[in-house]
């Protein structure tokens, strides 16, 4: 049923009183229903400042201008609002191809891959007109995949028009061969106009370098801006970094290209379709002079903080030190601590996490007992996922992490330990 | 197996680097790092004969950072260093190829990238591609040479490293996970051989054509927050940490939480196998 509006003049003038004995209950009443505006009997728009507005967290009331007076709700609206407004961008009979080859660490797009598909759509939204196609060239060795992050919706919203996911043993770990048979093959079927690589030490820099020469192109490396230009070839100028990081190289666009992070702005306002493209030939099998042999088991403990990968980090909250060097070594991870931690004396001054210590980068960082003052969140800003293992569930280190487990950390630990330590042995007897 | 028949043929390309702050000409640290490698290896595999190349223009300034490399060699039998001598801007790529063709050494260590000219770390890859011999680059470590196939540590991010078997010949490159270089010693500098070959030059038509200025900091990304609402690009420049969108496990037995996180670790992969 449609809920009707039906003014009452008495409460509306108990309302206008504030010396009316029932002022005060009117009012909490009309809070709730929001009239805190309305056509007062002389045509004049009379408001009442204390029906506006929401109690804050601290219990102090707010006023919140901007029409959205949610409080608590508004971020989780405000955010499916940014998701939809995303425009929708189909192109049918792409002008041309601009082909990017992702690094996908850990299979999934990395900073630096969106800014490099913002530096393709660049390329290929240039004349509207005659729009090009992004074509993004992955292989899809990677382990992320089953975890369901690399769908066609991450990809679509990067930029991707069409997506070229090429799957098959010879491509997994190093194997610079193979994946240069399969892109001379894409360049032979698909011809694009560009070819753009991350300038990254696991991705495009090798691949990037091996396929320009194998195309008989001298590629920019190092490329940070381009320009359009009407006098070069290709219609693009562009700005790369040479000789150490000293000098500037301006020169034409090549056709292949390999840029540095932060080239360009990563798409944000469109949504493509990320069509699947396949390959009509079969890519040759290139002979392999060269063998993966998997990677070497690094002593974790030995792996500066500011690179490793996966970190352990405990604080004020862990207690038993013991079991917290155990878990670390079972884990293979390399411990971090917080500054209470180290001040306290559990853990050397260097592998203190935070803006005093240590910026770190790790992709998995497991915070144990840590209450994530702003001093520690500072530090572990670029790292991608964050796990929590804490007995507070109202603390920041909670709210910054992707997973977090509500308990006494002592315990926690133990029983990840016995776990990892129940398979390997599982393993052992299998094998 | 007789141990001297164990030794390779290792060849180091060198050039002239520039030192960071002062722009002097110096060994090039990527490539000092190479040549105390092939030094390590040469340790390990007695037999092993050294030989250091260079192709540019001799001058006094690149003379006395080439000598740089040869100090390194004191007690090695490290001896001397050919200088395939072309003149500044000349295109060194089909020099080198040319050499390594007629020298035949079975592996070929470079930097990874110039500190000088483009930079661009193409020419691994460039002479690679005239030899058709396999690359591998990002070396740390030669582990074995066994039966014309080596095997190597190549460095990946994060300190971790993987092992690869290359068939040889080939050339490898190195940049800063490889051993950094022993110091080099004045004397046996000074005292040792420069093989000159001075060679008709190609030019390097492009390089020539563009545009180098030094380089020009590049902007900061200013974090822009594209929101119709104030209220919402205030809190977003205000916000403190993120929250929301992560699981939070609560009120659950201490091995479900364990669960949980080993799933978290196995699915990013970070658990050593
Ligand atoms: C100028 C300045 C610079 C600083 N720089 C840094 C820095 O670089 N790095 C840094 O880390 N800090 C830094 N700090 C300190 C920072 O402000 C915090 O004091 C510190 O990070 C808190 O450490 P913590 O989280 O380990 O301890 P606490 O804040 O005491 O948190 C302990 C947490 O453990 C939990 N807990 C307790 N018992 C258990 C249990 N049995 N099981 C599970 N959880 C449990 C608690 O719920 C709590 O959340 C700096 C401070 C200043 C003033």
């Amino acid at each position: 049923m449609t809920k009707m509006l039906r003014r009452d003049p008495r409460r509306e003038w108990i309302a206008r009183n504030r010396l009316h004995p029932e002022h005060a209950s009117v009012l909490r009443e009309q809070g709730e229903g929001a009239v805190s505006e309305w056509l007062g009997p002389s045509g004049v728009i009379r408001k009442n400042p204390r029906a506006i507005g929401f109690i804050g967290p601290s219990g102090i009331k707010r006023i919140d201008r901007s029409g959205a007076q949610q409080g608590g709700q508004a971020t989780g609206s405000s955010h499916q609002a940014a998701q939809d407004s995303r425009r929708t961008v189909t192109i049918e009979a792409p002008a041309f191809l601009v082909a990017v080859v992702p690094e996908l660490t850990g299979g999934r797009l990395s900073g630096h891959d969106k800014d490099l598909l913002g530096l393709a759509r660049r390329l290929a939204d240039a004349d509207p007109e005659r729009p090009g196609a992004v074509l993004a060239v992955i292989f899809g060795q990677h382990k992320g995949e089953g975890g369901g992050e690399l769908k066609e919706q991450a990809f679509g919203e990067a930029g991707i028009d069409r997506l070229l996911h090429l799957e098959d043993d010879a491509y997994v770990g190093f194997a610079p061969e193979a994946r240069l048979a399969a892109l001379s093959t894409v360049e032979r079927e698909l011809a694009p106009r560009h070819w753009l690589l991350p300038d990254s030490p696991l991705g495009g820099a090798d691949l990037g370098r091996r396929l320009a020469l194998r195309l008989g192109e001298r590629p920019a490396t190092g490329v940070w801006q381009i320009e359009s230009d009407t006098e070069a070839l290709s219609g693009w100028r562009c700005t790369a970094r040479g000789a150490a990081e000293s000098l500037d190289i301006q020169r034409q666009l090549p056709r292949v290209a390999l840029a540095l992070a932060e080239c360009a702005e990563p798409v944000d306002e469109t949504r493509h379709a990320a069509e699947p493209l396949s390959l009509t030939t079969a890519v040759p099998r290139a002979l392999s002079r060269i063998e993966d042999l998997g990677q070497v088991a690094v002593d974790p403990a030995g792996v500066a903080l500011a690179e490793a990968e996966f970190i352990l980090s405990g604080g004020n909250g862990v207690k038993d030190w013991d079991g917290f060097h155990h878990a670390a070594k079972v884990l293979g991870a390399t411990e971090g601590a917080s500054r209470v931690a180290v001040d306290d004396g559990y853990m050397a001054r260097d592998r203190q996490v935070g803006a005093t210590g240590t910026w770190v980068t790790a992709r998995v960082y497991l915070a144990v007992g840590i209450s994530g003052a702003i001093q520690h969140l500072q530090g572990i800003q670029s790292c991608d996922k964050v796990v929590a293992i804490n007995m507070d569930p109202g603390c920041d280190m909670i709210k910054r992490a992707d997973l977090a487990v509500i308990g006494e950390a002592a315990e926690i630990l133990a029983a990840l330990v016995a776990k990892v330590e129940q398979q390997r042995g599982g393993q052992r007897d299998a094998a | 197996m007789q141990p001297e028949h164990q030794g390779v043929a290792v060849t180091v390309l060198v050039s002239v680097g520039r030192h960071p702050l002062t722009g002097r000409a110096r060994r090039a640290d990527q490539d000092a790092r190479g040549l105390e490698l092939a030094l390590g290896l040469e340790e390990r595999l007695p037999g092993s004969r050294i030989n250091l190349l260079h192709a540019g223009p001799r001058c006094e300034e690149s003379e006395s950072a080439l000598r740089g490399y040869l100090g390194m060699g004191a007690g090695t039998g490290l001896e001397h260093l050919t200088l395939l001598e072309q003149p500044e801007g000349a295109d060194a790529i089909p020099a080198l190829a040319e050499h390594l063709a007629s020298a035949t050494p079975q592996l070929v260590i470079t930097g990874a990238r110039a500190e000088r000219g483009e930079g661009s770390g193409l020419l691994p890859y460039a002479l690679a591609e005239h030899l058709g011999w396999p690359l591998v680059n990002g070396l740390a470590a030669v582990e074995k040479v066994e039966h014309g196939v080596a095997t190597l540590l190549q460095a990946l991010p994060r300190g971790q490293r993987r092992r690869l078997q290359v068939r040889l010949p080939a050339i490898v490159s190195v940049d800063g996970a490889a051993p950094a270089p022993r110091q080099s010693a004045f004397g046996p500098a000074r005292r040792a051989q420069l093989e000159v070959t001075p060679l008709a030059a190609e030019r390097d038509h492009e390089l020539a054509e563009w545009a180098m200025a030094p380089a020009r900091k590049r902007p900061k990304r200013l974090k822009i927050i594209k929101s119709a609402s104030a209220r919402d690009r205030f809190k977003a420049a205000a916000a403190k940490a993120e929250g929301g969108s992560g699981q939070v496990l609560e009120g659950v037995s201490s091995e479900q939480g364990a669960d949980a996180i080993l799933k978290l670790l196995r699915e990013e992969g970070v658990l050593p196998r």
